[in-house]
């Protein structure tokens, strides 16, 4: 069988066209996300909200809950305490980011060992498995998805102010606080979505690899957002379908041509910008 | 008599225990050209935060007389060039339109109208030629400007500049210094400059404030400068205390 047949016979698949959605849906939403976050060297987030969704998603199972149902509202509360340790205690975001990462990676390792009989399940959160993508996570990310685009289009000057200069935005009255809030807990819910497509482990490469890929050659924030969510697109389909043909995992497809869209754009740096 | 524009009354700022600034009173008048002086860690810079509301007052009052609040009429030009990060995404016009926000409401929009107005001051400032650049990509002295363009584009009553020139060369820093005058007596808008630069601000400024932790004088440039030697003592005596 040739590769377009391949492709077709994996785009007749209820489970590859539910992974297409769910991924196309979270690359648009980590992308657009991620750019206020690596601008506001707040990239590494992902990655901790990230290990907290595993220790969720350990309690979750361990308590035979829904792991969205738990590790929503859970990873929410840690991305706004990652925040206030910033702000109240003055410690600084990668290691407030640290913190939380550390003790949730140890706290789901050892929910993972007392229980036992789940660790199946918990490899699939860890590397991500398009297989176990249910209809319930492709409608909360087509959602979410768009409520992130509509947020983005009615605060976009908000959002450009506190990114470039959260000092002069304050000072002409944009509520900065209430603006890095929305970002952060769209970001949770952004990740344990995410996890189901690249895991735990790869899920923060989705919102940091297309923003600073579109940085390479982008001169204007607009261009950043549009580029930075089509590369973002073509990473997940490109490496979905890659994981079907290849037999390799999704996760990691998806980590690698956002790594070689990554050196291609590095390349064009010096010739190009839009 | 001019109308009152900033009123300060027994303002005091604690940094946890640290006492930055101490019983500290004054007023700013519409079109005041106000040189804000003083060596390092006397509080210059919590001064205007203050003002501006970025750091919290702990005793004492700030009042703002002019129309809409600080938010709609002060212009702010920070201390350090915020484009550090030369990959930041932003193109000239679109860091000025930022300057617009404050007097707009919910859902912000950057008009027709607005776009005449960004054209307009960046063509004042020279800078008209830069607008499609990338901030990250001009020298420092080119951002300086763009970052005073953000600052003025709403016509604010009050312009607060943070130690402008320092990463200025010296004919650059002299221009500077020559727009800034300029803006104050063609448009009447009331000035703050921070400044190490003492010479420089007593060319250009109509009052200087002198400030360790207390304010030590505010009055006009001339009376100050018959107390020259006094206040060349305390820089001294600071200069002292940093090598010590």
């Amino acid at each position: 069988m040739d590769t377009m047949e391949l492709i077709k016979e994996a785009m007749g698949l209820a489970f590859m066209q539910r992974a297409m959605i769910v991924g196309t849906a979270i690359a648009l939403s980590s992308a657009l996300l991620g750019i206020f976050l690596v601008l506001k060297k707040y990239s590494m987030i992902g990655d901790g909200l990230a290990h907290v969704s595993f220790a969720t998603v350990a309690i979750a199972l361990l308590l035979g809950a829904s792991p969205l149902l738990v590790s929503i509202p859970i990873v929410t509360i840690a991305s706004i305490f990652i925040m206030q340790l910033n702000e109240k205690a003055g410690i600084h975001g990668d290691a407030a980011i640290g913190l939380v990462s550390s003790f949730s990676v140890a706290l789901g390792v050892l929910i993972s060992s007392v229980a036992g009989g789940f660790n199946v399940d918990l490899f699939s959160y860890l590397f991500g498995s398009i297989l176990a993508i249910k209809p319930t996570d492709m409608y909360l990310s087509i959602i979410l998805a768009a409520i992130i685009i509509s947020l983005i289009i009615l605060f976009y000057h908000d959002l450009f102010a506190v990114t470039h200069d959260e000092s002069f935005a304050i000072v002409i009255g944009i509520g900065t606080k209430r603006m890095n809030y929305l970002i952060a807990t769209l970001t949770s819910i952004t990740i344990v979505l995410g996890i189901r497509v690249v895991g735990t482990m790869l899920i923060s490469s989705m919102i940091i690899f297309p923003t600073v890929t579109a940085l390479q050659v982008s001169r204007s924030f607009k261009s950043t957002i549009i580029i930075s969510a089509i590369v973002s697109i073509i990473a997940v389909i490109t490496g979905v379908l890659g994981s079907y043909i290849f037999n390799f995992p999704s996760g990691a497809s998806i980590v690698m041509i956002n790594a070689f869209l990554f050196i291609v754009f590095l390349g064009m740096k010096r010739f190009i910008r839009i | 008599m001019k109308s009152k524009l900033i009123e300060v009354e027994n303002l005091s700022v604690y940094y946890g225990q640290h006492q930055v600034l101490r019983d500290v009173s004054f007023v700013i008048e519409e079109g005041d050209y106000v040189g804000l002086v003083g060596a390092n860690g006397s509080g210059k810079t919590t001064l205007v935060k203050a003002i501006l509301g970025l750091v919290p007052v702990t005793k004492g009052s700030i009042t703002y007389h002019g129309s809409g609040g600080v938010h709609k009429g002060v212009g702010y030009l920070p201390q350090v060039a915020v484009t550090g990060n030369t990959l930041f995404p932003g193109e000239v016009h679109e860091i000025v339109a930022v300057g617009l926000l404050g007097k707009k409401k919910f859902p912000k929009r950057i008009t027709v109208d607005d776009n005449k107005i960004i054209d307009e001051i960046l063509r004042r400032l020279d800078i008209y030629h830069l607008k499609h650049n990338k901030i990250g990509d001009l020298s420092g002295g080119q951002q300086q400007r763009v970052l005073l363009a953000r600052a003025m584009v709403s016509s604010p009553r009050l312009l607060i500049l943070d130690e402008p020139t320092s990463a200025l060369d010296p004919k650059i820093r002299t221009e500077f210094f020559s727009l800034i005058r300029k803006i104050n007596e063609e448009e009447g808008t009331s000035i703050i400059l921070v400044s190490h630069d003492l010479s420089s601000i007593k060319k250009c400024s109509s009052k200087i404030m002198l400030l360790d932790r207390e304010l030590l004088y505010f009055g006009g440039t001339e009376d100050f400068n018959m107390n020259v030697n006094f206040v060349e003592g305390i820089h001294d005596h600071h200069n002292e205390e940093a090598v010590n």
